[in-house]
């Protein structure tokens, strides 16, 4: 059942959500959210998921207080009310 | 923080070397980002940055966990990072950078720090646990290419036991 959530956007993501700091989707995954993004904003592709649609290594995705990698990734259930939070994940050597 | 009394060099190094690009820096958080860094000796410590981002002032020092837990490459732990962007929101500023140190080798970029720096306008902080004395320095990395920019500490020393905080 797809509900609307909100997403909040990193500053590297808003010029392509035309400066926007957070935007409303529908989903029932968290995959589903990102597809939808992606398909409003095409800028955002490369940088959320991969080619085979798998989750990018390089952003951070959560629900609420915690991150997908935790729960079931792209399959994460996502329900009316919930925050969906992206961030650039920081790393290095 | 007890026992993080150290003395630090700031100097410009090789490379290429803005003077126009600054990081500001007040003492008792530089003091907190060193002492951070020795404590996760032997793997490399991080830790997030929030401040003015276009005035390179730092506001707030949040240091977090190394997920990757090695000595060799740091990644932020992941709910840390999200902790830290809502605080710094909450408190007007934003993440404006991080700081990880290298425990064996230069205070300078590596490939990996490059390939995987996310913000052009971020301030990339490298502290070379190297030597005796650490050494600190700062970058700006965009499309590859690497700009070192100026440390600023400011305030003034804080003796060991002042117990200042921000």
């Amino acid at each position: 059942m797809a509900v609307a959530v909100d997403v909040r956007l990193p500053t590297v993501l808003r010029p392509q959500a035309g400066g926007q700091s957070t935007v409303t989707v529908k989903g029932s995954t968290i995959g589903d959210v990102l597809r939808e993004l992606v398909s409003e904003f095409p800028g955002m592709s490369g940088q959320l998921l991969n080619e085979d649609g798998s989750l990018h290594r390089f952003v951070n995705v959560y629900v609420n207080d915690d991150d997908v990698r935790y729960l079931e990734s792209l399959d994460t259930p996502v329900k009316e009310g919930d925050e969906v939070s992206l961030l650039p994940a920081v790393a290095g050597g | 923080m007890p026992g993080s009394c150290v003395s630090i060099r700031v100097f410009p190094g090789r490379g290429r070397y803005d003077r126009t690009l600054m990081l500001r820096l007040p003492r008792d958080l530089h003091l907190q980002m060193v002492a951070h860094c020795i404590s996760g000796l032997p793997d490399e410590a991080c830790g997030l940055l929030a401040g003015d981002a276009s005035r390179g002032t730092v506001a707030r020092l949040y240091p977090t966990r190394n997920a990757a837990a090695s000595a060799r490459v740091y990644s932020v732990d992941s709910r840390d990072l999200l902790q830290a962007d809502r605080d710094a929101e909450r408190s007007g500023t934003q993440l404006i950078g991080v700081f990880h140190s290298h425990t064996h080798t230069d205070a300078y970029p590596s490939p990996t720090d490059v390939e995987q720096a996310p913000d052009p306008d971020w301030h990339y902080v490298v502290v070379s646990l190297r030597d005796t004395h650490p050494v600190v320095r700062s970058y700006r990395i965009a499309g590859g290419s690497i700009e070192e920019e100026s440390v600023v500490v400011l305030g003034e020393p804080v003796h060991a036991g002042a117990g200042a905080t921000a």
